[in-house]
C-alpha cells in the first residue's frame, strides 16, 4: 500500500527521469505540432504505382521507410558509443564505400550493364565484408592505439568518399536489374516498402543478440570501467573492436538500402551528414554520448524521432539545403530541455506548483 | 631520510621533463621541415622558390585561424565543429551585405564579429553552464549555420563590391624573397592581407595560452575539470571563454576567407571543421585535453597544405588523392603519438616505482 | 564565538535527494591544534569537509571564522581559498598536465599574467624549505602520488591558510612518507594553523593530533581531547555500540608448514612487468596466509602476478598437482582463482551497472559470452549473496556506485564468492571501509578458510592479519624476504623483518 502510494508520488519525476521520456515527449511533440497544422500529414493511401502493383504512401510510411538506414546505423553506434566512450563519424564514407564496393561487383567495369556480373547476395556479403574490415580498421585504432574515436575515425571519415570514387574509378555505374531495385523499394504485389522489412529483420536479429549472448553486459562493463572488465577476465580490446565490426555490418546493411533505391551511387552526397543523425538518434534515445550503459530500445526511437523531425520539415517545403538549420534548432531545443540541470530546474517548479497547489486546497 | 623523488638518471628527468606539449609540437616542427626539405630536394622546380612557400600561407591563413580557435577548445577538452558551417555562413552574409544591400567593407567586417560572437556566446553557455555536451551542441551549431547560409542565399556569387575587390587584391610585397619567371622578369613575393591577420591570431594566442593566468586556466581545465575547480579556477567560466574564442576566431576566419575567395556559397569551407581538427592534432593537441600549443597548430595546418602541395606535384591530381594522403598522414601521426606517449607513460611510472621503493 | 577558535562550525544542515547527510553538526577547531575528524564511513565527515570547502552548499547553519564579524558565506571552492581555507584530498586533486610550479601558483594570486621566472623561482624556495625534492619545472604526472600528494600541501602551506584541511592524505603513503607528512604538520601547528585530519588509520590519530570530533550517521557524538578518549572507546563511539566484536577473532587456524598434501596453488620463480624479484609461492587447502610489507614493497604486485593481472613474464604455475598456464584474468578465474583488487574504485565496481549485474559479472564472464543467466537466475544469485553478506542496498537494480565503500566492497566479495573459488585472493579488502564491516570481513575470511577455501589476505593493518593468517611472506623493495609462522607472527617479528637490516641503522 504505501509502496504503491509512493510509485504514484514519484511517478511524474520518474517519468522525467525515464530514459524513454525524451524520445517520447519529442515524439508526442511533433505528432501534435502535424495534427495541429495539417492533419492529412496521418493519412495512409492506397495507391499503384507506375507497374501497377499496390503500394502504400503517405508521410508515415516515409518515415518507416527512409527511418530504416538511420535506425540500424544507431543500432550500430549505441554499441560503439556504450564500449568506446566517442563515436564513430565515418559511418557516412563508410556507406560510400560499401555501396561503391557492391556496385563494383554487380556491375564489373562497365557502367550499365546488361546482366548482374555476380548474384546480388555474393556482391551483397563482400560489401559486408568490406565494411566490416574498414569497421576493425577503425576499432584498431581506437582499442589497440587508443585514439580517440572521433579522432580515429575522423581518418576514414576524411578518405572515405575518396576510396569510393576510386574503387569505381569515378564513375557511377547503374544497375539495371529490377530485382535489385526491390530491396529499397516495393517487391511487385507487397503494398508495404521493402526497407521496412529489412529493418524489421534486423531489430529481432539485433534482439536476439541481446538477449542470447553476453553482449549487453560485456559492451557495458567495459565502457563504464576497463580496468574493472580486465579483472573480470573480460577483454576490453577485443570487445570494443567487436563493437566496430558490428557497426561496420550495420554500415553494409545501411549502404545495401540506400545504393538499392537509386540503384546507383553518387559518392559525394550518398548518405551525407547521416553520422550526425545517428549520434543524434542515441544522444535523443537519452544514451550518454561519454559511454556505459545504454538502451537500444530508445536509441532506435530517437532515429524515427529524427526521420519524423526531416519528414516534417520536407512537408513545410524547407529546402534540402536549409533543412539542417530547423533540424538544429530542434536538436537544441531537445537537449536543453533534456539537460540534468535544466530538468532538475524543471522538476523543481514542478514540486513547488503541487506543493503550493496542495496548500491552496488545504486553506 | 632520503629524497622520495629524484633519484632518476640525468637523461630520463631531462625527457620527463619535456611537457607533453612540447614534445608532440617538436615532432610536428621536424617533420614540416624534413618534408619540406625532401620536396625541395626530389621535386624542385616549385619549391626552391619561396613564393611556393608564401602561397601555402596564402591559401591557408583561414584555416590558421580556425585552426587556433579549435586549438584553445581542444586545450580545455572540449570541440567545436561549427567553425566550417561559421566560415560559410560569414562569407556569404558579407557577400549579400557588400553586393545586395550596398553595405560596406567595414560593415561585413562588423557582421562578420557578430556571427562569430554570437556562436561562441550561444554555444559556449549550452555548454558551459548546461552541461550539454559540446559535440552535438557544437554540431547543432555546424547544422544551424550551414542551414542558415542557404536561407541567406541559395546560389554562389562572386562579389563586385568596388572597395572590397581592392582590399581583396591587397597584396603585401616581400622584399629580397621574389624571383624571375621564364622571360626573366623580376615577380615580387608577397603575402595577402588574410596572412597578417593569421599570423596576428597565432601571436596573440601563444602569449596568451602560455603567459596569461585564463590562458594556462584552459591547460588546468583540460588536464582535470575536477581539480581545476578545486584548485580554485573558475571552469565553467573558462570553458565558456574558450568557445567565445573560438566562436570569434570563426568570424575572423570567416572573413579572412572570404577576403581569398571573393565569393559567398553554401558550399564554402566545407569540410574546414575536420581540417581544423586534424590540423591541431596533427600540430600535437590532444582531444583529451590538457596538451596543446598554438606554434604545433600552425605548423600542422601548414603541414597539411604541404602534404596536399606535395601530391599534386607528384602527379596524383585526381581528386582522391587528396582526401586519402591527408587520411593517411593522420593517422601516421596519430598512430605515432599514441605510441610515444604510451611508451612514456609506462616508463615514467617505472620510475615512479623504483622511486617509491627507493625512498623507504 | 570562543576566544581560543579559529573556526566554528554551527548547527549544520545538509541533505541530498533521498539522504540526510548532515543533522545539527556543530564543528570547533582551535588555532595551532590537530584536530581528528572520525566517523564511519557514511557518518558525514566527507559531506561536512565539502560544505566547510564550498563543494557543497550547506541547508542551514552557521560558520563563523576568526576575525570575521558573523557568519562567512562559503559558496565555493574559490571562497574557501580566499577566506584562509585549503583542502589536500585523498584523490589528487592537482593537474597532471601542468609542471610542479604552476600547480602550486594556479589559480591564485593578482593579475591576468604568469611569471615563469618568479613562480619557478618561488616554488623552488618553497619545495626546498619543506624537503619535497622535486624541480618546479617537472610535469606533475611525472612525479609519484606521494610527491604529488607533498606538492598539494605545500601549495596549501603557500597560501597561508589559517584552516588546513587533511582528508585520508595518507592512504597511498608509505610509512616514512608518513612519518614525514606528521612533521609536516606538526612545524605547521607550530605555526598557528588548525589542522582538521581525516583518516580511518587510528594509530595515527594517537600519534598526531590533539582533539578529536566523532560524528555518526550525520550526527555529532561528541567532541573529545585525545588523552581522555581511549581507543576502545573511540571506536564504540564510532560504532555506537560496545565493541566486543573485535576481541572475538581469534587466530585458531592450524599450522600448515609442515602438511604434505599437494599444494591447491604452487608457484615457482613468478614474475610479472612489474618490476619484482622472481618468488616461489604455496598455498594448501584451507590456509589462510598474506603478504605484508610496506606500500609499495611489491605485496600487491605479487598477487597481481599469481591472477595474471599484470604481464608475468616467467614462472611455472601448478594448480592441485597439475601443470596450469595463467597469462590472463580469464586464466586464472577458470582455475578457481579469485582476486579482489586494492583499489575499488578503480579496478572492483563497475559503477554504473547494478548490484545485481556486479555481482553476477564475474560467474557470467567464465560461463561463456553465448550463455547469458536469466534474470530471474540473476537475481536469485545476487538475493542470496546480499542476504549472505548483509550488503544494505535498496534493491538489487541499484547502481552500485550509490552504495557506501563498505557494501561496494562486499558485493564485490560476492561476485567472486559466487564462483566458488578454490582460492581467494584479498587486497586490503578493509580498507576504507567502516570498522563494523572490517570485522564482518575479517569473521569471514575465517569461516572461507574453515570449509575448506585457501586464502591470501594483505592488509595494511598488521593486527588484522595477525588475527587471521597463519603464515605471512614478507615484501621488501620488491622482494620475498621472509617467511613467518607459528610463534614468528607477532608485531615485532614482522617489523624487523620488514625493516631488515636497514631497521638497525637508525
Amino acid at each position: 500500500m504505501t509502496a504503491e502510494k509512493r510509485k504514484e508520488g514519484s511517478f511524474l519525476s520518474g517519468l522525467l527521469r525515464n530514459q524513454i521520456f525524451i524520445p517520447i515527449a519529442a515524439l508526442l511533440l511533433l505528432a501534435v505540432f502535424n495534427l495541429l497544422a495539417d492533419p492529412s500529414f496521418f493519412e495512409v493511401r492506397l495507391g499503384y504505382n507506375n507497374a501497377g502493383s499496390p503500394v502504400l504512401s503517405g508521410y508515415l510510411i516515409t518515415i518507416i521507410d527512409c527511418g530504416t538506414e538511420l535506425a540500424i546505423l544507431a543500432i550500430g553506434m549505441t554499441l560503439v558509443t556504450a564500449a568506446s566512450k566517442g563515436q564513430d563519424i565515418s559511418v557516412g564514407a563508410a556507406i560510400a564505400i560499401s555501396g561503391s564496393v557492391l556496385l563494383r561487383i554487380l556491375c564489373g567495369t562497365e557502367s550499365r550493364p546488361e546482366s548482374l556480373h555476380a548474384p546480388i547476395i555474393v556482391a551483397f556479403l563482400i560489401s559486408c565484408l568490406v565494411a566490416m574490415a574498414f569497421g576493425a580498421f577503425n576499432g584498431v585504432l581506437v582499442a589497440f592505439f587508443r585514439i580517440q574515436p572521433m579522432v580515429a575515425t575522423l581518418i576514414l571519415f576524411t578518405a572515405g568518399r575518396s576510396i569510393a570514387a576510386w574503387i569505381n574509378n569515378n564513375e557511377l555505374p547503374i544497375v539495371t536489374d529490377e530485382t535489385f531495385a526491390w530491396f529499397g523499394n516495393y517487391i511487385p504485389g507487397i503494398p508495404i516498402p521493402t526497407p521496412v522489412f529489412i529493418g524489421i529483420a534486423f531489430f529481432i536479429l539485433t534482439w536476439a543478440l541481446l538477449k542470447f549472448t553476453n553482449l549487453g553486459l560485456y559492451v557495458q562493463s567495459v565502457g563504464i570501467n576497463e580496468q574493472t572488465s580486465r579483472l573480470n577476465g573480460l577483454n576490453p580490446e577485443i570487445i570494443k573492436l567487436g563493437t566496430y565490426v558490428l557497426l561496420g555490418l550495420c554500415v553494409a546493411v545501411a549502404g545495401f538500402i540506400k545504393v538499392s533505391r537509386l540503384s546507383t551511387i553518387n559518392y559525394s552526397v550518398v548518405a551525407k551528414d547521416i553520422e550526425m543523425d545517428a549520434i543524434l538518434a542515441v544522444a535523443l534515445g537519452g544514451n550518454s554520448l561519454s559511454g556505459g550503459k545504454f538502451n537500444m530500445k530508445t536509441s532506435v526511437l530517437g532515429a524515427y524521432v529524427i526521420q519524423f523531425l526531416t519528414t516534417t520539415l520536407y512537408k513545410f517545403n524547407v529546402k534540402s539545403d536549409a533543412l539542417s538549420a530547423y533540424k538544429a534548432v530542434v536538436v537544441i531545443l531537445l537537449v536543453v530541455l533534456s539537460a540534468p540541470v535544466v530538468r532538475e530546474k524543471i522538476s523543481e517548479l514542478f514540486r513547488k506548483l503541487t506543493a503550493s497547489g496542495k496548500a491552496d486546497a488545504k486553506a | 631520510m632520503k629524497p622520495v623523488n629524484g633519484r632518476s638518471t640525468g637523461l630520463r628527468k631531462r625527457i620527463g621533463n619535456i611537457t607533453d606539449t612540447n614534445l608532440l609540437m617538436s615532432i610536428t616542427i621536424v617533420v614540416f621541415i624534413l618534408m619540406y626539405l625532401l620536396a625541395m630536394l626530389f621535386l624542385q622546380k616549385g619549391f626552391l622558390k619561396p613564393q611556393t612557400f608564401l602561397n601555402l600561407l596564402n591559401s591557408n591563413a583561414a584555416l590558421i585561424i580556425l585552426s587556433c580557435g579549435m586549438t584553445v577548445v581542444m586545450i580545455t577538452g572540449g570541440i567545436d565543429i561549427s567553425v566550417g558551417g561559421v566560415t560559410a555562413l560569414v562569407s556569404m552574409c558579407s557577400a549579400v551585405w557588400l553586393d545586395y544591400k550596398g553595405g560596406s567593407v567595414l560593415g561585413a567586417i562588423f557582421i562578420s564579429l557578430g556571427i562569430g560572437l554570437a556562436f561562441g556566446l550561444v554555444q559556449g553557455f549550452l555548454i558551459a553552464y548546461l552541461d550539454i555536451q559540446p559535440f552535438i551542441v557544437t554540431l547543432a551549431g555546424m547544422f544551424f549555420a550551414r542551414g542558415m547560409t542557404t536561407i541567406v542565399n541559395t546560389n554562389p556569387f562572386n562579389v563586385q563590391n568596388e572597395s572590397f575587390v581592392k582590399l581583396k587584391d591587397t597584396r603585401i610585397i616581400i622584399p629580397f624573397l621574389g624571383s624571375y619567371n621564364k622571360r626573366g622578369d623580376y615577380i615580387n613575393a608577397y603575402i595577402e592581407i588574410g596572412v597578417v591577420v593569421a599570423l596576428l591570431v597565432v601571436a596573440v594566442l601563444f602569449i596568451t595560452l602560455k603567459w596569461t593566468k585564463i590562458g594556462r586556466s584552459f591547460y588546468a581545465v583540460g588536464g582535470n575539470r575536477q581539480s581545476a575547480l578545486m584548485l580554485g579556477i573558475n571552469v565553467r567560466r573558462t570553458t565558456f571563454i574558450s568557445y567565445l574564442i573560438s566562436g570569434i576566431l570563426a568570424g575572423i576566419g570567416g572573413f579572412v576567407y572570404f577576403m581569398h575567395v571573393g565569393s559567398g556559397s553554401a558550399s564554402h569551407a566545407s569540410g574546414a571543421e575536420m581540417n581544423a581538427i586534424a590540423s591541431s592534432i596533427i600540430g600535437g593537441t590532444m582531444l583529451t585535453g590538457g596538451v596543446g600549443n598554438i606554434i604545433g597548430t600552425l605548423f600542422g595546418t601548414m603541414s597539411l597544405a604541404l602534404i596536399q602541395n606535395i601530391v599534386s606535384s607528384v602527379g596524383l591530381d585526381q581528386a582522391w588523392w587528396t582526401g586519402i594522403t591527408i587520411a593517411a598522414m593522420l593517422c601516421t601521426f596519430l598512430v605515432v603519438q599514441s605510441i610515444i606517449i604510451s611508451r612514456r607513460k609506462k616508463s615514467l611510472m617505472s620510475a615512479a616505482g623504483r622511486n617509491k621503493t627507493g625512498g623507504v | 564565538m570562543q576566544e581560543r577558535s579559529l573556526l566554528e562550525m554551527r548547527g549544520i544542515y545538509k541533505s541530498f535527494p533521498g539522504v540526510k547527510a548532515l543533522r545539527n553538526v556543530d564543528f570547533t577547531l582551535r588555532a595551532g591544534e590537530i584536530h581528528a575528524l572520525m566517523g564511519e564511513n557514511g557518518a558525514g565527515k566527507s559531506t561536512l569537509i565539502k560544505v566547510l570547502t564550498g563543494v557543497h552548499i550547506k541547508d542551514e547553519g552557521n560558520i563563523f571564522l576568526k576575525g570575521h564579524d558573523g557568519p562567512v558565506q562559503i559558496h565555493s571552492p574559490q571562497d574557501a581559498q580566499n577566506l584562509g581555507i585549503s583542502t589536500v584530498y585523498q584523490e589528487i586533486s592537482l593537474c597532471p598536465n601542468l609542471s610542479v610550479a604552476e600547480n602550486i601558483y594556479l589559480g591564485r594570486g593578482e593579475g591576468n599574467f604568469v611569471s615563469w621566472k618568479e613562480m619557478n623561482r618561488k616554488a623552488e624556495k618553497l619545495l626546498d624549505s619543506l624537503g619535497i625534492a622535486v624541480g618546479p619545472t617537472a610535469q606533475l604526472a611525472s612525479c609519484s602520488i606521494a610527491v604529488q600528494q607533498m606538492i598539494a600541501i605545500a601549495r596549501a602551506v603557500d597560501m597561508d591558510c589559517s584552516v588546513l584541511i587533511l582528508d585520508e592524505p595518507t592512504s597511498s603513503l608509505d610509512e616514512s612518507e608518513v612519518a614525514r607528512l606528521f612533521d609536516l604538520m606538526r612545524q605547521l601547528r607550530e605555526r598557528g594553523t588548525g589542522i582538521i585530519f581525516v583518516t580511518h588509520f587510528l594509530d595515527q590519530v594517537y600519534e598526531v593530533c590533539d582533539r578529536i570530533t566523532v560524528l555518526r550517521d550525520g550526527t555529532l557524538v561528541g567532541e573529545y581531547e585525545i588523552e581522555k578518549l581511549p581507543r576502545v572507546q573511540l571506536v564504540s563511539k564510532m560504532l555506537g555500540k560496545e565493541l566486543d566484536d573485535m576481541a572475538d577473532i581469534k587466530n585458531d587456524i592450524p599450522v600448515f608448514t609442515d602438511r604434505k598434501d599437494t599444494p591447491v596453488y604452487e608457484a615457482k620463480g613468478l614474475c610479472s612487468t612489474e618490476g619484482i624479484k622472481p618468488f616461489d609461492f604455496t598455498i594448501r587447502k584451507g590456509e589462510v596466509n598474506g603478504f605484508t610489507g610496506l606500500l609499495g614493497s611489491g605485496r600487491s604486485e605479487c598477487v597481481r602476478a599469481i591472477f595474471g593481472a599484470d604481464k608475468v613474464t616467467s614462472g611455472k604455475v601448478k594448480m592441485d598437482g597439475k601443470d596450469v598456464d595463467i597469462t590472463k584474468p580469464i586464466d586464472a578465474m577458470k582455475n578457481g582463482i579469485a582476486y579482489l583488487p586494492e583499489d575499488r574504485k578503480r579496478d572492483g565496481i563497475v559503477g554504473d551497472l547494478s548490484v545485481r549485474d556486479n555481482i553476477i559479472l564475474a560467474l557470467q564472464v567464465i560461463k561463456g559470452f553465448f550463455k547469458p543467466f536469466t534474470r530471474a537466475q540473476a537475481n536469485k544469485f545476487a538475493d542470496e549473496y546480499i542476504k549472505l553478506l548483509d550488503i544494505k542496498t535498496a534493491s538489487v537494480n541499484t547502481p552500485i556506485k550509490s552504495l557506501s565503500g563498505g557494501n561496494q566492497q562486499k558485493v564485490i566479495l560476492g561476485r567472486w564468492l559466487l564462483t566458488h573459488p578454490k582460492y581467494l585472493i584479498l587486497d586490503e579488502p578493509t580498507r576504507g571501509i567502516d570498522v563494523g564491516t572490517k570485522v564482518d570481513i575479517q569473521k569471514l575470511v575465517l569461516k572461507l578458510a574453515s570449509e575448506g577455501m585457501s586464502v591470501t589476505f594483505i592488509s595494511s593493518e598488521t593486527d588484522e592479519m595477525l588475527r587471521t593468517c597463519s603464515r605471512l611472506l614478507v615484501m621488501r623493495d620488491r622482494k620475498l624476504v621472509g617467511e613467518l609462522t607459528g610463534d614468528e607472527l607477532t608485531q615485532n617479528t614482522i617489523m624487523n623483518t620488514i625493516a631488515g637490516g636497514e631497521r638497525n641503522d637508525g
